[in-house]
């Protein structure tokens, strides 16, 4: 059975172990981004970073993401409800619908928020043509997250759905018989029952939303910088692999602690589950 | 079941066919050019004239073309930079002496064009199309006289302004508007115009590059710096948009094919430059993207109204107070951190 796992091993050792110390050591170097000869050890590009420049723009990224996520719970987490909820057939079906949008290219989905929020997109020439003021949804702070909720949603409905389909119906029986109304055996068995999801669907939206750089330079017009465009800018303009390795570590570390915290999260939440 | 099996087969067996049709064996170029910057059916006739296979990709900027071209991993055999991209290329020895005796149609080109300071005797550059770098607005939307660079920082266009999402004409605009050169190595100079930029970004609408054009011909934003060739394709599709130099002066600009070390078709490249330096090539060209050409026979093949056209072909007074970039070669990296730091803040 073991040897089944070489190929794997390999894999993961060629696509991402070299990778990631390949990221670091030039993270941890400066000089002639083609030139290995010219590396010196430094920590300058993280002493750059740690700036009020790059910080606000670190902020700037959290706080997108954060929002972004907390959205996609509010929204995912009802339609999730509702639809596992369903018979086994229509729940296929409404799950089917609602991922048969992310059949389409990524990009292509998000060039089509242009035409609907542009100044003389289709919201605006509807609300003008019901005589309310047009409105400025482009290119702005707000679109940026519009975009992100719009294209991360399902990585936040899918895992909770399976969660809660998989939930074990007799518990949720024994709660009625005893005596638990349905907000009661929402709050204290469903809902926690969930948290694995739940959690799931926050890391699957956060990471990719605090490191996007298309959606904000799309639909934010190049205007709201993210950490995930001051990397791209670094690889495709500046050629600065250095500082751009660096900022993808911080950026990872950053992951990584959130990941932490939620985790901790999780574990506590089964822990009082079982205790319970 | 059969008739499942029966599908699969056909299917199987067309998409066979496909790879074998694919898997020609003609030699093929692979040409690296800017965003909407060709007319893809005088490719096509390329290659049917030639039997050479071109393989065309694009890229937004001078600065993201150098970077893919020096992380190597894809090679290219004709690319089409602007003069200041192609001085550093010369200067780092990127670029491949051209063999003259393959492009006969050098002659074509008009002799204002050869023999500039970046590529002094045209060893390494056949020019492609150039033009200038100024406003475009709309008529509807601005009803005072446009001449200035001032206009970019004026609150009345609150949220109407389009930037080019491109450093060096970013920072030629504000450096020009300050009356300083927009070549200029003093660092004091550049942080005042890095402070001008930021001071305007509340004022603009969002810094774009290809798209600015279907932003402003659909009348979304009021003005946008724009390159000539684009404003004159944006006025062709919007009779409103009016294009206007600035009187603090602009950047005149030229992109030249060039052919890089790492070409693996250097004859096939050749002959690309060769066709597309070609009168009717160019003109049929030029009528499809806009931008001005530098082949002096082409100009007269173009309709009317591009020939005389003051935006693409203006009037040598219009542009006597213009600069051509140059490479800032040992700052360029003061050059990358400022437009950083307007992009952060």
């Amino acid at each position: 059975m073991k040897r089944i796992a070489y190929p794997y091993l390999l894999w993961i050792l060629i696509f991402t172990i070299i990778p990631l110390l390949l990221v670091l050591y030039f993270a941890f170097t400066t000089g002639d981004s083609q030139n290995f000869n010219t590396f010196n050890l430094s920590l300058e590009n993280f002493k750059k970073f740690f700036t009020p420049i790059y910080l606000k723009v670190l902020l700037k990224s959290i706080n997108l993401a954060l929002v972004s996520t907390i959205l996609c719970l509010v929204i995912g987490y009802p339609l999730a409800y509702i639809i596992s909820r369903e018979k086994p057939k229509n729940r296929n079906t409404m799950i089917l619908m609602f991922i048969i949008p992310m059949w389409m290219n990524f990009l292509l989905r998000t060039y089509a928020w242009l035409t609907l929020l542009g100044r003389n997109g289709l919201v605006n020439t509807v609300l003008a043509r019901l005589g309310l003021p047009v409105l400025d949804l482009m290119f702005n702070d707000k679109a940026v997250m519009l975009g992100m909720v719009y294209n991360f949603l399902p990585f936040m409905v899918l895992p909770i759905y399976s969660v809660l389909t998989k939930i074990d119906k007799r518990l949720l029986e024994a709660s009625e018989d005893l005596g638990a109304d349905v907000a009661t055996t929402f709050k204290r068995v469903i809902f926690p029952l969930s948290i694995p999801g739940v959690i799931t669907g926050i890391t699957m939206v956060f990471v990719p939303a605090m490191s996007t750089f298309v959606i904000s330079s799309l639909l934010g017009g190049n205007k709201a910088n993210l950490i995930g465009n001051l990397i791209e800018q670094q690889f495709r303009w500046t050629g600065d692999w250095h500082f751009g390795s660096s900022m993808s570590i911080i950026l990872m570390i950053f992951i990584l602690i959130t990941m932490a915290i939620t985790s901790r999260f999780d574990k506590d939440k089964e822990e009082g589950g079982r205790l319970w | 079941m059969r008739k499942v099996k029966s599908y699969i087969l056909i299917l199987v067996s067309l998409m066979l066919i496909f790879t074998v049709g694919c898997g020609d064996d003609r030699p093929s170029i692979n040409v690296f050019n800017w965003g909407d910057y060709i007319d893809t059916d005088v490719i096509k006739e390329f290659e049917e004239e030639f039997g050479i296979k071109v393989n065309y990709s694009t890229y937004e900027t001078n600065e993201d073309m150098y970077i893919r071209l020096k992380q190597g991993g894809s090679s290219y055999d004709v690319v089409i930079p602007s003069d200041y991209m192609i001085e550093r290329m010369i200067r780092e020895g990127m670029l491949s002496k051209l063999n003259k005796d393959n492009i006969p149609n050098l002659s074509n080109v008009d002799e204002a064009f050869l023999n500039l300071d970046y590529d002094p005797d045209n060893d390494y550059s056949v020019p492609y199309m150039w033009g200038t770098v100024g406003i475009i607005y709309n008529k509807t939307m601005v009803d005072e006289p446009v001449d200035s660079w001032d206009i970019l920082w004026d609150e009345k266009y609150d949220d109407q302004i389009i930037m080019l999402n491109s450093q060096r004409d970013s920072l030629a605009v504000a450096l020009k508007r300050l009356g300083y050169s927009m070549n200029t190595r003093d660092v004091v100079e550049l942080e005042e115009a890095r402070d001008e930029l930021i001071k305007q970004r509340p004022l603009v609408y969002a810094y774009l590059g290809d798209q600015v054009k279907y932003t402003m011909i659909g009348g979304e934003a009021a003005i946008a710096v724009v390159w000539s060739g684009d404003a004159v394709a944006m006025i062709r599709e919007n009779p409103d948009l009016e294009f206007a130099i600035p009187k603090e002066g602009t950047n005149l600009w030229f992109d030249s094919m060039v052919i890089p070390n790492s070409a693996k078709n250097k004859e096939g490249a050749e002959a690309f430059i060769n066709f597309m330096a070609r009168p009717d090539i160019a003109a049929r060209n030029t009528e499809y993207i806009g931008y001005s050409t530098p082949i002096t026979e082409a100009i007269e093949m173009l309709p009317d109204y591009i020939r005389n056209s003051k935006v693409a072909y203006p009037d040598p007074e219009d542009i006597k107070n213009t600069e051509i970039f140059k490479d800032p070669a040992d700052i360029v990296e003061v050059y990358d951190r400022i437009w950083t730091e307007i992009h952060s803040n």
